[in-house]
């Protein structure tokens, strides 16, 4: 973000066409609304399954992907996708849900989680090179994406959501009643892997625009706060991508006008939203003495 | 090794760090609140970096913005016990929030861009100064000792909450004290040691613990000891091999110890299986 900043006008139209003067915003548009759509779906299963420690984790994992891409040599882009689909296939190896009661499966994702951050940090260590980097990495480069990284995500993105799309309704009986699935010889544990797999690509993909730690807002609350609202699944993920749509957009158009990054504005737009849709729920539920009454 | 200073002061603060994060650890893991613990190793990010940014004692923003974010979430929660979501949910605004304070502070010290982060992050245990490895030992053992102070009620109720409710304890308090304790000690250890080792010492030793023994108060010494041996073999190696991080080596050593903890477990539970049933149910207990 440059010093001089854009003066808001109030004037839509104008607006407008402050925001979409230069390309880079424009490419930050694009990539912007292509990452939400994914991540809207994705995450819609993830909040579903209980999964949320885990995409956590992948996302962070896609931190040392980088710093061991920077340190090798190679395009960042291999040490995205490469860190996160191992992780993924480790999570599915090492965590199973329901295994162990108490609390088996988050004490190896947690695991698998400092084990890639410390491999990341010794990366980042052997790389004797100047460290600046290390910002973009955690917290992304928004407001540069090239075209050609926009085109790789919109490979990327229609993979992932193809994919989705053809596992999508044994997914869903699976993560809604695994027993039951189960009894009707659905692969549960293939399933569970796959879709590991799924959030890793997501993941990566994504981590390359809005950095490590902010993939994580997309994913996660526009999703809860959709399946706050409906337990469809038809509208929920429907919802669920609106809802990340409205929070990059938004949030994109404001930090053009402001001093502040644009994850600042996404986390804290889908967030204010979440809270609001959690404290409408709240009001509107009956009391429980007038539900007894 | 001990004739430099600061390894000296690396393995007080490493080691009473080492044991508070253990013993509160098993008991993380025991209440399956790992992700909540990664969620405030990451507000005691977000909080030292909005001290920084605000220009107040960067101690004071670990612990302010991490107790009370345990006790928020500890209150807000269902029986104390938080729900993936919603930690989820406020998670991610944290980090958005501590986008934006590294924005301010970057913009505010342009020399020092970024690397106050990285410190925080990552911590840098071999730059303590005798007072800090003094202070963080102290702390440390402070927590540890609150934590033994409610080890047997936190136990039970951790275990089984409906009985312990029926037989009088205090389960919801409980489940709020042990977050906030926890607090203190993320606090301390991020501080100390960086956000990193936390995760690792919180998770990993307790993991392993648990598919050791069922045995719960053998669990919590074996736990303590593990990050204890985990953190000493940690420093020594990173002694020895220059360019290996501390923090690395010892999240390395600790992982280690969760990866044959689980191959052991899971031998055990595959002979066991061959042995009691000779025709197993496909798949039972398996993932979802």
């Amino acid at each position: 973000m440059s010093a001089e900043l854009a003066a808001l006008s109030w004037n839509p139209l104008v607006d407008l066409e402050q925001l979409t003067a230069f390309p880079f915003m424009i490419q930050a548009l694009e990539a912007g609304t292509i990452v939400a759509v994914m991540a809207g779906a994705i995450g819609w299963f993830m909040v579903l399954r209980r999964q949320t420690f885990a995409g956590h984790t992948l996302s962070v994992i896609a931190f040392p992907g980088a710093a061991g891409a920077t340190l090798a040599g190679l395009p960042l882009a291999f040490g995205y996708f490469g860190a996160c689909a191992l992780a993924a296939l480790a999570l599915s190896l090492l965590a199973r849900p329901g295994r162990d009661g108490l609390g088996g499966e988050s004490a190896a994702i947690g695991t698998v989680q400092a084990f890639g951050l410390g491999l990341g940090f010794l990366f980042v260590s052997l790389y004797s090179g100047q460290l600046t980097d290390l910002e973009s990495l955690l917290f992304g480069t928004f407001l540069g994406i090239t075209a050609t990284q926009v085109q790789t995500l919109l490979w990327v993105a229609l993979v992932a959501l193809a994919a989705l799309a053809l596992i999508g309704r044994r997914l869903l009986f699976a993560s809604v009643d695994a027993a039951v699935a189960r009894a009707r010889g659905l692969p549960i544990r293939a399933l569970a892997t796959a879709f590991l797999l799924l959030l890793g690509l997501a993941v990566a993909a994504t981590a390359e625009i809005t950095g490590a730690l902010l993939v994580f807002a997309l994913l996660v609350t526009p999703a809860a706060t959709a399946q706050r609202i409906t337990a469809r699944p038809g509208p929920g993920l429907a919802l669920s991508v609106a809802l990340a749509l409205a929070v990059t957009w938004l949030g994109l158009g404001i930090a053009y006008f402001s001093p502040y990054p644009v994850g600042f504005w996404v986390t804290s737009l889908s967030f204010g939203l979440y809270v609001a849709v959690r404290c409408g729920a709240h009001l509107a539920r009956p009391r429980p003495a007038e539900a007894l009454s | 090794m001990f004739a430099h200073e600061f390894m000296r002061n690396a393995f007080l603060a490493g080691t009473f760090v080492a044991l508070a994060c253990g013993v509160a650890g098993y008991f993380v893991v025991l209440r399956s609140q790992v992700f909540a613990g990664d969620a405030l190793s990451h507000v005691a990010f977000t909080g030292a970096l909005a001290a920084a940014a605000v220009g107040v004692d960067i101690r004071l923003g670990l612990f302010a913005a991490t107790v009370a974010v345990a006790a928020g979430m500890g209150l807000l929660g269902d029986r104390a016990r938080p729900d993936d979501v919603a930690i989820g949910s406020v998670f991610a605004w944290i980090l958005g929030l501590g986008a934006l304070f590294l924005s301010i502070f970057a913009a505010g010290a342009s020399g020092a861009n970024g690397t106050q982060g990285v410190r925080v992050l990552f911590g840098s245990i071999l730059g303590l100064s005798g007072g800090d490895a003094r202070l963080a030992a102290a702390i440390a053992i402070a927590a540890l000792a609150a934590l033994l102070a409610i080890a047997r009620p936190l136990l039970f109720s951790s275990i089984d909450a409906e009985v312990a409710r029926s037989l009088g304890l205090p389960v919801r308090a409980l489940g709020i004290g042990f977050l906030v304790l926890l607090a203190v000690v993320a606090a301390e250890a991020t501080e100390a040691v960086g956000a990193l080792l936390l995760l690792g010492l919180l998770a990993a030793p307790g993991g392993a613990a648990r598919l050791l023994t069922d045995r719960l108060w053998w669990g919590l010494a074996l736990s303590g000891a593990i990050a204890v041996a985990s953190i000493w073999a940690g420093l020594a190696l990173s002694y020895q091999i220059a360019a290996l991080p501390p923090s690395s080596a010892t999240i390395g050593i600790a992982s280690g110890f969760f990866v044959g903890a689980a191959l052991r477990a899971w031998a055990g539970s595959r002979q066991r299986r061959r042995e009691s049933n000779p025709a197993p149910l496909a798949g039972v207990g398996d993932g979802i």
